[in-house]
């Protein structure tokens, strides 16, 4: 039972990712590739900072920071020199290979001796159980502050951006700039991953990010396939679905693991997973 | 309220598939006139109604609105002014959010879009009363994706979206090119009612000789980049639409 619980853990720990991924899906409708990238710099920011012994909420706001920056560069490589989205994401995510590893120092810093987020704050004595507390609280925050920006007038306008851009300027939208913001706000939640995730897992690594935007895009697109499927309209819930696509695609790898296969299949069986996902609205509409 | 001074714009300049648009044009709009522009494709009908909107700048000439220089203003600048109905329905509205959403988008579309929730029940009732005068039943689906509306639904809803907030230009670019006669009709007709409610300074480009004879109080007529004829008021009434498919013979 406790193996499933690490996978709830992480599925929440990659709520921020699968938020990013839907944000930036709505404003390009390609996922970012800068995910990658901001996901581990998120990573060794915590890991560096920690080991500095700075308070967690100066962490915190780095992480954020940190993560916005890397966002930003992808937002106006894309708008201010006409490159390519995906382009523009995979360009930041290779410089910031180095830049993390500059950061780091070395390509991996443990740090089990460390006071992190989830042996600080204590609720219950039981470890993985107080980090379940600690992660329910956390993203439950963050999914309030997303619902409600998406849900303000420059939300709407956010969503709007992707869907028809010659709209949204004639609506007096500057999109080279919401896209820039938009892009911020997506990898600063990336970021955010990063920063649970290594101090739940108790360490950071250099290449801990590598494939992770898959991760982020399969729980979108699990909860997309809900959302079309019951047509759902509402923010919140698309947001919840979101979290829980997140989660499910995380249980959906423990079992694979549970239930024996090799776990060096687990990238395959990732994107195999993916594939049955996307494909599946297709495969059930041509049976019918 | 609209001057076109002299405006030049050459597209691809220099190479094989170098296109003169406009050619030095002229072109003063009076507050409250509905100018119809016609001419066959290529003649930079257009290009002209992009110039206004801010999506082209000019490589000579100016563009002045409400006697404000704009001819660097970027689109998105010029909504102060200027609302648009593109000639894709798809294109004026935003499918996958709600009916409600795209109102709100373009109730600021002169002014600020910050970190309130505007979607206040006085607003829903306002658009729902606004969408009832289309007499479409459309007003009890406004939580509705306006991506599930037919294109002729959608082109009657960017319009009634254009005078949610403060407009004094209405650039219409082929509204009905994509819909059927009977939607087609309807977005005409709303258009006028609107446009004469309002008392909206408008330009319609079309190659519907029918819908150019019946509406607007002035008729222009372009070709490879310049303005052949230019009909005001009272004669335009004259006119008849033999006259007009005369033009293009």
């Amino acid at each position: 039972m406790d193996f499933y619980l690490t996978a709830l853990l992480q599925g929440l720990c990659f709520a921020g990712i699968a938020f990013g991924i839907y944000i930036s899906m709505k404003i390009f409708n390609i996922p970012d590739i800068t995910t990658d990238g901001s996901y581990t710099l998120g990573g060794v920011v915590t890991g560096i900072m920690l080991t500095h012994h700075q308070p967690g909420w100066v962490i915190l706001i780095a992480v954020i920071f940190a993560g916005g920056i890397a966002g930003a560069l992808t937002g106006i490589i894309h708008t201010k020199l006409k490159i390519n989205a995906l382009l523009a994401g995979i360009l930041v995510m290779t410089a910031l290979y180095s830049v993390n590893l500059t950061i780091l120092g070395r390509s991996n810093l443990p740090l089990l001796n460390f006071g992190t987020i989830f042996n600080t704050v204590n609720f219950i004595t039981n470890g993985n159980q107080n980090s379940l507390l600690i992660l329910g609280v956390f993203v439950t925050i963050l999914t309030l502050l997303i619902g409600y920006l998406l849900k303000t007038d420059f939300g709407i306008a956010m969503r709007a951006t992707g869907n028809s851009e010659p709209m949204i300027r004639a609506l007096g939208v500057n999109t080279d700039r919401m896209k820039i913001i938009g892009l911020a706000i997506a990898n600063a939640l990336t970021a955010l991953s990063g920063y649970l995730i290594t101090q739940l897992q108790g360490f950071a690594d250099i290449s801990m990010g590598i494939g992770i935007v898959i991760v982020g895009l399969g729980s979108v697109i699990i909860a997309e396939t809900i959302i079309n499927w019951l047509r759902i309209s509402s923010v919140w819930l698309s947001l919840i679905l979101v979290m829980a696509g997140a989660v499910i695609f995380q249980m959906v790898l423990a079992f694979t693991l549970n239930i024996g296969v090799d776990a060096n299949l687990l990238k395959l069986v990732t994107a195999v997973f993916v594939l049955l996902i996307v494909g599946l609205p297709c495969l059930t509409a041509a049976r019918s | 309220m609209i001057e076109l001074n002299n405006i030049s714009k050459t597209f691809n300049k220099g190479k094989p598939n170098q296109v003169v648009a406009l050619d030095g044009v002229t072109l003063h709009i009076q507050q409250g006139e509905f100018v119809v522009i016609v001419g066959s494709n290529g003649s930079g009908k257009t290009t002209m109604l992009n110039m206004l909107a801010g999506t082209v700048s000019p490589d000579f000439g100016s563009v002045l609105i409400d006697g404000k220089y704009v001819t660097k203003l970027p689109d998105y600048k010029r909504s102060k002014w200027v609302a648009r109905i593109f000639q894709n329905p798809l294109t004026g509205t935003a499918a996958e959010l709600s009916i409600l959403d795209n109102f709100r988008l373009a109730a600021l579309r002169t002014k600020n879009k910050g970190l309130t929730v505007g979607k206040t029940e006085n607003f829903k009732n306002l658009v729902r009363d606004k969408i009832a005068t289309l007499g479409m039943g459309l007003e009890d689906k406004t939580e509705q994706p306006i991506g599930t509306l037919s294109g002729g639904q959608r082109q009657a809803l960017t319009l009634l979206m254009s005078i949610m907030d403060d407009c004094k230009i209405l650039l219409l670019d082929e509204p009905t090119a994509a819909l059927d006669p009977r939607s087609a009709a309807l977005v005409m007709r709303t258009a006028n009612e609107l446009i004469k409610q309002y008392n909206l300074t408008a330009l319609l480009v079309t190659h519907n000789l029918k819908d150019a004879g019946s509406y607007g109080s002035r008729i222009v007529q372009m070709s490879e980049g310049r303005i052949l004829k230019d009909i005001a008021t009272e004669e335009k009434y004259k006119l008849k639409q033999n006259d007009l498919f005369e033009w293009f013979g």
